[in-house]
Order: C-alpha cells, then sequence, then structure tokens
C-alpha cells in the first residue's frame, strides 16, 4: 500500500483519539465492505445563535487509511459551525490527507458517515430533552 | 534498529550464494545450450546445480525441471498434469498457495472437475477426508507440504498412503518447507513437487519442479525443447547456480527454532488477548508465528512495526485488494474480526535475540496503542 507522507503522520500520532464524557452526540458506523468500525463523539455549543462543534474525538478499528481520516476529520470540522461541517464529505478528507490509494477510498467515506451519524445523533437528543 | 522478520515472503540472498553466482552474471555469461566453452562451462555448472538440489531432496537429476520460480512450478505441475491425461477430476486443498487454487479454477473453465478440500481449525487436511473426495476419475491431488500462512505442516506420508492406494498421482508445494523440514519425496511419497529458491537465502525468479520418473506431464512452456522438452527457455544459469547453492548453506534451523519459541513465549505472556494461529510443535513450521492480536487491525499494526524498522505481513481484510480475509485464515474458521488482527512473523537464520526483543517491545507498546483506539478495547460490543 502506497500510503502518501500526510497520511501516515496523521496514521502514527492522530489527532483527536479517544472519547467525549457526556457528548452531546456519538455516531457509529461501520464499513459493510471489509468490517471496520469507527465511532465519532461530538460536543456542540451555540456561538451567536448557531451550533458549533466544540470538540470531537474518536475511536477506529480499522486500518492505517480509517485511522488517518478519522484523525483528519477532527480537524476539518472541530470548531466549524453544524452546517459546515456537514458540507466535509469523504472526498476532503482524502484531499487533507494529499489523496488516498484508489482502494482506500471507501475508508473516508465511514469518515464522513460517522461524522454524520453524530449530528443526526445530536439532533435526536435536542428533540427528546 | 531494523529487524525483518518477514522470510516467509522472501529471504536476503546469502554471502556464498551471491559469490557463487557473480562468475554466471560477468565473464561465464554463456548460454548453456551452446556448444562452445562458454556454453559447455555453463551447462556444466547447471548440472552440479541439479545434482545438488536432486541429492537435497533424494531424487535423481533427471527428475529436477527448472522453472521461473514457485509459481511457475505450481502452474506447471497441476495444468501439465491435466493436459497430459484430458479430462477428469482433481483434488486440492482450500488453504493452497493462490498460484495452485487459481490453476485448478482455470481447468475448471476448461472443463475439468475440482474438488476444493476442506481444513480442520489448524489447516490440516485430513487423509481420511481425502480418501472420500477421491473418485474413479480422480488423476491428481494437490496438498501444500507447510502452509506459508500459518505454518501447518501437512500429514503428506498418510496423505501419499490414500493417494498410492487409489491409484492417483500426489503433488505438494514444499516452497515453505524446503530446509526447513526433511523433504525428501520418497519419504513424502510425492510424485511431483515444486519447490523455489528465493525462501531459502536464494536469487528470485527461479525454481524448480520434481517430477518422479515414469509420470506423463505435458510442457507448460513450448518452445526449443530444453530440459529434456519439459520446459522450454534459456536457462537461467545464474539463478540456478545460486539455488544449487542455497540447498547447501548452513540454515540455522535450531537457531531460528528458538528464537521463533522465545518470541511466542514473550508474546504470550506480554500480550493479553491474542490468539495463535495454526498449530503448535512439531506440526508447525519451526520459522512461523502468527497472532492475531484482538480489537486491532493487521494493516495498522504492520504499518506501526514498519515505523520502528520491522518488517512483517498480514492477510487482513484491509490489507488485501479483495478487501477480504486471506482464504487460509477463513479456511481455519476464524471469524471476520480475529482475522482481521492477523500478523505473521517468520524467522529467519541472521535473526538475533536482540532483534526478538526489539519486536517484542515495539510490539507491545503499539497493540497497546491501537487497542487505545479502538472502540473494541473492552470487548467486541
Ligand atoms: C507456498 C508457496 N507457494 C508458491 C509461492 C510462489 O513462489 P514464487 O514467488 O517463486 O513464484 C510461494 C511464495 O510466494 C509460497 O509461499
Ligand atoms: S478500514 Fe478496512 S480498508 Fe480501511
Amino acid at each position: 500500500m502506497n500510503y502518501g507522507k500526510k497520511v501516515l503522520e496523521h496514521f502514527t500520532k492522530p489527532h483527536n483519539m479517544g472519547e467525549l464524557k457526556n457528548p452531546d452526540g456519538v455516531g457509529k458506523v461501520g464499513n459493510p465492505r471489509c468490517g471496520d468500525e469507527m465511532w465519532i463523539y461530538i460536543k456542540i455549543t451555540k456561538k451567536r445563535g448557531e451550533e458549533v462543534i466544540k470538540d470531537i474525538k474518536f475511536k477506529t478499528f480499522g486500518c492505517v487509511s480509517a485511522i488517518a481520516t478519522s484523525s483528519v476529520l477532527t480537524d476539518l470540522v472541530k470548531g466549524k459551525t453544524m452546517e459546515q461541517a456537514l458540507l466535509v464529505d469523504n472526498k476532503d478528507v482524502a484531499k487533507a490527507l494529499g489523496g488516498l490509494p484508489p482502494i482506500k477510498m471507501h475508508c473516508s467515506v465511514l469518515a464522513e458517515e460517522g461524522l454524520k451519524a453524530a449530528i443526526k445523533d445530536y439532533k435526536k437528543r435536542l428533540k427528546k430533552v | 534498529m531494523k529487524a525483518y522478520f518477514d522470510h516467509g515472503a522472501t529471504t536476503p540472498i546469502d554471502p556464498e550464494v551471491l559469490k557463487a553466482m557473480t562468475p554466471f552474471l560477468k565473464q561465464r555469461f554463456g548460454n548453456a545450450a551452446s556448444l562452445h566453452k562458454l556454453g559447455r562451462e555453463a551447462s556444466e555448472a547447471v548440472e552440479n546445480s541439479r545434482e545438488a538440489i536432486a541429492k537435497f531432496i533424494g531424487a535423481k537429476p533427471e527428475e529436477i525441471v527448472f522453472t521461473s520460480g514457485g509459481t511457475e512450478s505450481n502452474n506447471f505441475a497441476i495444468k501439465g498434469i491435466a493436459f497430459a491425461k484430458k479430462k477428469g477430476h482433481l483434488i486440492v486443498s482450500k488453504i493452497e498457495h493462490d498460484c495452485v487454487l487459481n490453476s485448478a479454477r482455470w481447468l475448471e473453465k476448461q472443463g475439468f472437475e475440482v474438488t476444493y478440500l476442506s481444513v480442520d481449525d489448524e489447516g490440516f487436511v485430513s487423509p481420511e477426508e481425502l480418501r472420500k473426495a477421491i473418485q474413479d476419475d480422480t488423476f491428481l491431488v494437490s496438498v501444500m507440504h507447510a502452509n506459508n500462512e500459518i505454518g501447518t505442516i501437512q500429514p503428506l506420508k498418510e496423505i501419499s498412503k490414500v493417494c498410492r492406494e487409489k491409484g492417483v498421482l500426489l503433488h505438494s508445494d514444499a516452497c515453505q518447507s524446503l530446509t526447513k523440514v526433511s523433504v525428501n519425496i520418497d519419504d513424502l511419497g510425492v510424485d511431483l513437487m515444486t519447490i523455489n529458491s528465493h525462501k531459502i537465502y536464494g536469487p528470485k525468479g527461479v525454481g524448480a519442479l520434481y517430477i518422479r520418473k515414469g509420470v506423463k506431464i505435458d510442457p507448460y512452456f513450448s518452445g526449443g525443447g530444453h530440459e529434456n522438452g519439459k520446459r522450454s527457455g534459456t536457462l537461467n544459469v545464474p539463478g540456478i547456480i545460486g539455488f544449487g547453492k542455497s540447498v547447501q548453506i548452513n540454515h540455522k534451523v535450531g537457531h531460528v527454532k528458538k528464537l521463533r519459541n522465545i518470541f511466542m513465549k514473550g508474546v504470550e505472556k506480554r500480550i493479553s488477548d491474542v490468539k495463535l494461529n495454526g498449530p503448535r510443535g512439531d506440526k508447525r513450521l519451526a520459522n512461523n508465528a502468527n497472532y492475531s492480536f484482538k480489537y486491532i487491525e493487521g494493516e495498522g499494526l504492520l504499518f506501526r512495526l514498519d515505523s520502528h524498522g520491522i518488517a512483517v505481513s498480514t492477510a487482513s481484510a484491509c490489507a488485501s485488494n479483495t478487501l477480504e480475509p486471506s482464504h487460509v485464515l477463513t479456511s481455519i474458521g476464524l471469524p471476520h474480526e480475529i482475522a482481521h488482527g492477523a500478523i505473521r512473523f517468520t524467522f529467519g537464520k541472521d535473526n538475533t535475540l536482540q532483534e526478538v526483543e526489539y519486536v517484542l517491545d515495539k510490539l507491545e507498546k503499539e497493540v497497546k496503542e491501537l487497542r487505545k483506539m479502538s472502540p473494541y478495547k473492552r470487548g467486541w460490543k
């Protein structure tokens, strides 16, 4: 597997790895192709009437690319408004890593889906309150 | 520090082997088929190599055909025997190397019938199951001597007894077992046997097929009739010289086994939630250890070890082009998530105790780190 420098950097020293205590939303997604699992935790605050991702952490059971995409995703959306975060897709994730081997693109889809699932979970919780 | 633990993939060329080869890459460059002095010299050196290899496996020199390696020898054996038979049924085990399995699948497309024989949870073929699978029109059984991923050494003697009784030819791929355990063709009872050079400190791109005298086989390469018409093509003289030398060097199997055992003890003592894939004891290749580290994925662990200069291999789904775990791991019944964390460590004669301690330290550290990252660190869901 020919991974770029940036992928290996994020993989060896991932950012925002771990869990959040009392998260506002958790997204748990699995990769049907290879059987991997990614959990995304988010914490939301309101800033000038807008919902902002104040903190985000991840846990991933997966390959180099799955871990690197989890890590770079957290960088991409931390501090962003919900609106902005929802626009981040798997291509942005792959681009931020300087590209992924074609066979590893599906791992970046997991990152996009993980974030979307966490936001969905947050919205669901809001409704319950 | 650098530590190479992937000798099952390939080995470095031994200095003695290189020394034997070098003249044939330089001033003694002759074509072994040429009649002049340079050609005769090359031919003589090739025949010495053939004799050394034949002697090493208990065969006659004329029963050895040189090829371009394990892949060609396996293709040649299986397709060559099938085409000499024209039709019928063959049996291969489910954990054969891809070059055997895909040769069998190709033959199926040409109208042959194939049975893919199951193995047990340690990778063993059952001679009794084999007996049941043999049909009236079965002409060939192919069961590898030792498995490249999990090191299982097959009971070839018992398997060959069944084949003999039933009058079926037996081929065995011995690429992994050559020099690690005895591969005497009469003890094992094989009719054809694949061996190659780059797993035993020889050069890449050279191997041989042992064909018992009297066995009818169609050539796989048609051409100028080299190798008694069995395999055409100008002989890879330096490669063959290197191969011949590589069976004669000291392979230090005792040393390799000692290191492998220290490694296994270390892994099982220092790291929790690991599973050894393949058997324990004498029925496992002395240079092979294959562990699943639960809750983490193999490609990730491989790259973490690589960042410390440690080379290993993995058959995890994420590391394969098909995104499926290897057919060997699924054939021994490993659940997907356990196959996911499988790493193979294969030791060699030049490894040291210091390197084993180094890999144990890094392995313990990186497994811990990756488990911290895993949602499953407290067990599966
Ligand atoms: C068991 C087995 N058979 C066949 C081969 C293929 O041999 P080669 O690389 O010489 O084509 C290998 C090694 O790759 C092997 O381990
Ligand atoms: S997570 Fe399996 S290939 Fe990336």
